[in-house]
């Protein structure tokens, strides 16, 4: 697909990872750069999950974007950690944000929310403003409640 | 607490927690260290106190509103965070950028990128004990923010590159004021190279400490002046032009030694070129012409028009109310942030807010390299090597 010059390939989902070792690895392509890796929730359109990796030619100074389409029933995909190790922190954030699992990803953990958050806030089904206001800015904060349970104390 | 093999025979290591309130993190970054006595065994970096949701508050904004969050991610380069926004929209509207307002942009980028340049190089000193470095930096830093006030309004959050081209005509007198800039800053450069260049305390502390490979690097996706360092000469304004950079003379440096002195001699170097291409821009721009694209329902009309023409009157409300509707696509574009590759991608559903904006945030995919430097290394370097990184926490986290 082209568009305003960038050129995108869609890729099936069981193909992904040795299409971006082809990418790498083919004297041809050298493809040696992963610049950025992001999704797209198109919700409620079905696949709504398109994850998008930016793919940089040094050698040859060239773009490539991969794409890959997913369904909200079974958003999994082969992580590219073991093609580009710098995928590592992309695939992480892309966990957090979007709750994409990558299968093979070393340490799949949220990268920027806290372990305990809940749900995944770049959905479009998760409203901007949040489902309810942050603990310990209301309540909590003032009936002294956090003090009791600071270990501070 | 794990168990590795010490100097001493098998011993305990100790888990140390780095920040997140520690002066020479540069902001609000924790790392939990494992130590073996003052070397680092294992390094996790722990982000996410700076988040702020900038990706997804761009959803509930119109195109042109979502200009104003962008300053607020990476604070020392606004400017290159409003242009790559600015471009990736104007990518999927197939906006054409007047010459002259492209050209104020590459001057105004150029100028921010000195400006970065000092504050990362004084704070950097000041971690590694050098204090004298940063009151100079700072002195010059202050003359580029004036020229900035000049030209915005605003000192830091200047939102002056918009959608189409720039905010403002140039205003006058700003031709002396930069000349000014430009005729002092070689000398200062200069001095701080006498304070630092060959200063054996700071040789000292940096050379030969976190090295990286440029097969590693480029594996871990860095880029910018960590990456140049390491030898592989990847700059985007000479890869992959854009904002008319193919017109400007101008040399990338580049060194092979990827240690935290070759970063900081790649850092200083840099500065340099950035003042020449600043005088070349200077005699591009033109002291009359547009400065924003000729574009109807996307830029908003000049104020006479407004009180003359019916339709000018209309887009001006269309504008500020509705926004305008890009046809549905994506759009990817990166440019050289003074800390690496910056990109944007934009993805439009055909309705005036975006669907997705995302960064690429190479203060954030850098620091991901961070263990790569440090595990091995004393304690006291890794304040040395957060440092040469040049990282920007408001930018790891958006």
């Amino acid at each position: 697909m082209e568009f305003r010059g960038e050129t995108t390939i869609v890729v099936p989902r069981n193909l992904l990872r040795a299409a971006a070792e082809r990418c790498r690895a083919d004297a041809k392509l050298q493809f040696n750069l992963l610049s950025d890796a992001t999704c797209v929730d198109r919700y409620p359109v079905e696949p709504r999950f398109e994850l998008n990796y930016q793919l940089v030619a040094i050698p040859r100074r060239d773009r490539l974007r991969l794409q890959v389409r997913l369904t909200g029933q079974d958003p999994v995909v082969d992580s590219l950690v073991p093609v580009w190790p710098g995928a590592n922190w992309l695939e992480r954030e892309i966990f957090d944000l979007f709750g994409i699992r990558f299968s093979g990803h070393p340490d799949l953990r949220r990268i920027l929310l806290p372990e305990d958050w809940e749900g995944y806030p770049l959905r479009r089904d998760f409203p901007v403003p949040g489902f309810r206001d942050v603990p310990n800015s209301g309540d909590v904060f003032n009936s002294g409640d956090l003090f009791k349970k600071s270990s501070l104390r | 607490m794990t168990t590795v093999d010490t100097v001493t025979g098998a011993a305990k290591t100790m888990v140390l927690n780095m920040g997140p309130q520690h002066p020479s993190t540069h902001g609000v970054l924790r790392i939990l260290l494992e130590l073996d006595g003052e070397t680092v065994v294992k390094a996790v970096p722990d982000l996410g106190y700076l988040h702020t949701g900038i990706e997804k508050s761009c959803e509930d904004k119109t195109y042109s509103q979502a200009i104003t969050l962008t300053d607020r991610m990476d604070y020392l380069n606004p400017l290159g965070n409003n242009l790559v926004y600015c471009m990736a929209v104007e990518k999927l509207l197939g906006l054409e950028v007047p010459k002259r307002a492209q050209y104020i942009r590459v001057m105004m980028v150029e100028l921010q990128r000195i400006s970065s340049h000092l504050v990362w190089l004084g704070t950097h000193a000041i971690d590694l004990g050098a204090m004298s470095v940063f009151l100079y930096c700072f002195r010059e830093r202050e003359e580029i923010l004036k020229i900035f006030e000049m030209f915005a309004g605003q000192r830091m959050m200047t939102s002056y590159i918009r959608i189409g081209g720039v905010a403002l005509d140039p205003p006058a007198g700003w031709r002396q004021a930069v000349q000014k800039f430009l005729n002092m800053m070689p000398s200062r450069v200069d001095e701080y190279e006498t304070l630092l260049t060959e200063n054996p305390i700071w040789i000292g502390r940096t050379k030969g400490i976190g090295c990286i490979s440029p097969e590693d690097a480029v594996a871990l996706s860095m880029t910018g002046p960590t990456l140049r360092a390491a030898g592989v000469a990847y700059d985007n304004r000479k890869v992959f032009p854009y904002s008319s950079y193919e017109e400007f003379t101008f040399d990338v440096p580049t060194r092979t030694e990827s240690d935290c002195y070759a970063r900081y001699l790649i850092r200083v170097a840099e500065m340099r070129e950035s003042l020449k291409i600043i005088k070349q821009a200077m005699e591009r721009i033109t002291d009359e012409g547009p400065v924003k694209a000729d574009a109807p329902g996307i830029i908003p009309p000049q104020r006479e028009k407004m009180k003359t023409e019916m339709e000018a009157l209309i887009y001006h409300f269309k504008i500020f109310t509705e926004g305008f509707s890009p046809q549905p696509g994506e759009a990817f574009v990166a440019v050289e942030s003074p800390r690496g590759e910056l990109g944007c991608f934009v993805a439009s559903d055909g309705s005036p807010k975006p669907l997705r904006v995302h960064f690429r945030s190479p203060s954030f995919i850098n620091l991901q390299a961070l263990p790569k430097l440090i595990e091995g290394q004393l304690i006291a370097d890794v304040v040395a090597c957060i440092g040469t990184i040049d990282i920007v926490l408001g930018e790891v986290d958006r």
